[in-house]
């Protein structure tokens, strides 16, 4: 028996996770496909009836639709951008040894570690127009105060800084350690050839951290663009659909209107978009190694 | 470095506070807030010195019965933790030792995927099952969060275990299976320990799956805070109550675990 297992070991060993995600995600994701292509919904009173591509004809034509494609967009490049150029200069400041490091580090982890939704409701209070800390800090600094969630064009900025908030540590704890694991011999030839400050970081450390910073920026590209926590929380897509990024609206599709059909045919648009920046990424990894 | 002035390090030591405040500020104005009457929280300019109330605290507990969502919310994290270990553990061992990689890649497309492209499956398939509100159900989806997260860690943790350790017990007549349970997981504490605080948190924290997929018996505490603010009048004082309990035991365990956390968040994104 065990001479059994240890021959088979190499498919023995996985065959349960692999079972596993076989039937919690594959099954699912392929159920949605096929749900896509139903008119599945409340109206249709429970039957699913097949109608085609029809679903994803009538989201070419949906508004709404192209709307959270825009506005997922919109937050991700906003705040990845952010965060990105934020995440590498808090990283250079903190890059040397000091006796809090431990400390600082663990004060970045809090704004990742901590509940989303519980993130999203203190800052809804900061963003609170009248009560909150938003506007008071802004006129503190001599600002006029800003609508942030209630308004169509300050609540993506005012959700990409939440994400900003939470998330630049990532980006820094990522280029810390890629600090750590540059080689010192550009930097000895540096300092011997006389190099500033200032030349140092354009010409050594920025290029040989730039495989770090882009490893930093996919990965926090791919969470952002699927963000659904404090968007949900804060604004539920609102106001109006101005926050409505694409997770939104298919949960909303689903569970608001029940509309199954159409929900599944977002979600499968949704799923496109995310693998397709995957493999674009792999892709260019690729190309890029040769 | 040696030869820097007192004053370049006393400024840059300003600049290393003065960026670390952000990020540490809202921890204590929501940890204050939630020591404040509703009037102490609204009164504009913020009021900084005050005599802290434990009321909205006890309408928490006792009002809305916060003590079962903290229960809740700890066995599916524990639950889907273990349960991902147990199944995780053994993949993550082979894939790394004979080289799986379609397998590992198969498991961390979990990872990539957008979670809500499964809830609708998930809530027809647990609804027909009369599945929803179970803990198995909502054990089950978190562990499609947890399971990718500790293959990931684990593989890259075996990756970096040398081999002359199984080698050296199968020629003393051990089953690799056997080395497996007796030499390399006892080995392999850091590598667990990364794994799993990481796991209980994404579970910990998890919104998406607990809305859709559990209701009164297994309501868990981000349902639990989201639904304490109805859209008449907002109690903010219960409410800031409600998201320190349900943030402090993340913090707690960030602090003790500071090191695995980092090294989990940040693992695979660094050669070497």
């Amino acid at each position: 028996m065990n001479h059994y297992i240890e021959r088979n070991i190499h498919w023995i060993f996985p065959l349960p996770a692999v079972v596993f995600v076989v039937s919690m995600m594959g099954f699912p994701v392929l159920y949605t496909l096929w749900v896509s292509l139903t008119d599945w919904s409340m109206a249709s009173g429970g039957e699913a009836n097949f109608v085609g591509l029809s679903n994803y004809i009538s989201l070419l034509q949906d508004e709404r639709f192209y709307n959270s494609v825009w506005l997922t967009g919109y937050f991700t490049i906003l705040a990845v951008g952010v965060e990105t150029v934020l995440g590498v200069a808090i990283a250079l400041v903190l890059n040397r040894d000091f006796k809090g490091q431990n400390i600082a580090k663990t004060i970045l982890l809090l704004p990742m570690v901590a509940t989303p939704v519980a993130i999203g409701l203190a800052w809804t209070l900061f963003y609170e127009p009248t009560i909150g800390l938003g506007n008071y800090a802004l006129k503190l600094l001599g600002l006029p105060a800003s609508s942030w969630l209630a308004s169509k064009d300050s609540v993506i900025p005012a959700l990409a800084i939440v994400d900003i908030w939470e998330w630049t540590p990532m980006v820094t704890l990522i280029v810390l350690a890629g600090l750590a694991a540059l080689p010192t011999d550009p930097f000895e030839a540096a300092e011997v050839d006389g190099a500033t400050r200032w030349q140092v970081l354009r010409f050594v450390t920025l290029p040989l951290l730039l495989p770090t910073i882009l490893v930093a920026v996919i990965l926090r590209s791919i969470d952002a663009f699927k963000t659904f926590d404090i968007i949900y929380t804060m604004t539920a897509g609102g106001p109006g659909f101005a926050s409505e990024t694409l997770n939104i609206y298919g949960y909303n599709l689903a569970f608001g209107y029940f509309r199954f059909g159409a929900a599944s045919s977002v979600l499968v648009a949704l799923l496109a978009l995310v693998l397709g920046f995957n493999l674009l990424v792999l892709w260019t990894r690729k190309r890029t190694e040769q | 470095m040696t030869n820097e002035s007192l004053l370049s390090k006393i400024l840059w030591g300003g600049l290393v506070v003065l960026v670390l405040i952000p990020f540490f500020f809202p921890f204590l104005w929501i940890l204050s807030a939630s020591f404040k009457t509703q009037a102490q929280i609204v009164a504009m300019p913020p009021v900084w010195v005050f005599t802290p109330t434990l009321e909205n605290y006890a309408r928490v507990f006792v009002e809305q019965d916060f003590g079962r969502f903290l229960l809740n919310s700890s066995i599916i994290a524990v639950g889907s933790t273990l349960l991902s270990l147990v199944i995780g553990l053994p993949a993550a061992y082979t894939i790394s030792r004979y080289k799986q990689n379609s397998i590992g890649v198969f498991i961390l497309l979990a990872r990539l995927m957008p979670g809500i492209s499964y809830l609708i499956p998930w809530y027809i398939l647990f609804s027909k099952l009369r599945m929803i509100d179970t803990f198995s159900a909502l054990i089950a989806s978190h562990m499609l969060v947890g399971l990718p997260l500790i293959v990931w860690i684990m593989v890259n943790y075996f990756d970096g275990l040398p081999h002359e350790l199984e080698e050296a017990a199968q020629v003393d007549g051990c089953t690799l299976q056997g080395a497996f349970f007796k030499i390399v997981l006892p080995l392999s504490g850091p590598g667990i320990i990364t794994a799993s605080t990481l796991s209980f948190l994404f579970s910990w924290n998890n919104f998406m799956f607990s809305l859709v997929l559990s209701a009164e018996e297994t309501k868990t505490l981000p349902i639990a805070v989201y639904n304490f603010v109805s859209y008449a009048d907002v109690s903010w004082g219960p409410v800031m109550a409600a998201t320190v309990v349900i943030i402090a035991p993340a913090i707690i365990l960030t602090m003790v675990f500071q090191r695995y956390v980092i090294k989990g968040l940040t693992m695979g994104a660094v050669k070497g």
